[in-house]
């Protein structure tokens, strides 16, 4: 699942804002598709952020996040930090992205 | 994740061994929690109390409720945890936010909502837990089915 996402991290006055959007389906398991079949739960369960190796932030989600989902978070921290955000879904999909903070 | 869940994600052993260490911690039980009041006994441990300093950013009225955009922030000192509840969902705990020392008391998701719901905000705060609720009118639901 590579590339499936897009980080920003900026600083001001010593706070860095982290957005980020996610292209995932986040199925909630309980709709049906035209021939009336249950589409399977598949769902990010977990986005965790990580600069130089300490967890800054971490999110769980349920089903019921929003499609292709946006995060939105603040942390105390620098300019030219390595912020990694990284997600794990239910099925066992992942990706990670390491951005440089503004 | 449980053994069950785990056992039956049907993937490559090395993903199941990342997959299940990395959701050690992903509250099953809550996140499959069906009504909302014993959801928020459950992530709060007993009832939080109303604060007012709780501040939840969303819309009045959610045209679609697909995609409701919802922040929520605090003025709240010690905060190790946020949790956003739509009350009217099938399953009304939408994410759960574990903060750190390092971590400013805000956070901004969008969420699916069914119907018009009291969207809840659970903030875990030195260790007491407190509650902001804010309506959101949703004009076409957003859960599908």
């Amino acid at each position: 699942m590579a590339g499936s996402m897009r980080v920003r991290a900026k600083e001001k006055d010593g706070v860095v804002t982290v957005k980020a959007l996610i292209t995932h389906p986040m199925e909630t398991g309980l709709r049906k598709d035209g021939d009336g079949n249950v589409i399977p739960a598949h769902f990010i369960q977990e986005v965790t952020a990580t600069v130089g190796g300490e967890v800054v932030f971490t999110a769980n989600w349920g089903t019921g996040v929003a499609k292709n989902p946006y995060l939105s978070f603040k942390y105390k921290g620098s300019k030219g930090d390595l912020l990694t955000l990284a997600w794990t879904d239910n099925q066992g999909h992942s990706d990670a992205l390491e951005v440089e903070v503004k | 994740m449980d053994r069950r869940t785990f056992l039956t994600a049907g993937l490559g052993l090395g993903t199941l061994f990342v997959a299940g260490s990395v959701h050690a911690a992903w509250p099953k039980d809550a996140f499959e929690a069906q009504e909302s009041g014993a959801l928020i006994d459950m992530l709060a441990g007993s009832k939080p109390a109303p604060s007012d300093a709780i501040t939840i950013t969303a819309p009045d009225i959610a045209e679609n409720g697909a995609v409701v955009p919802i922040a929520v922030s605090t003025t709240l000192e010690d905060v190790t945890r946020i949790s956003i509840v739509v009350e009217q969902n099938p399953l009304p705990l939408t994410s759960t936010y574990d903060l750190t020392p390092d971590s400013v008391p805000y956070v901004s998701t969008r969420v699916k909502m069914q119907k018009t719901s009291n969207v809840v905000a659970l903030v875990e705060a030195g260790g007491k837990s407190y509650s902001g609720v804010r309506e959101v009118k949703v004009t076409i639901g957003g859960c599908g089915g």
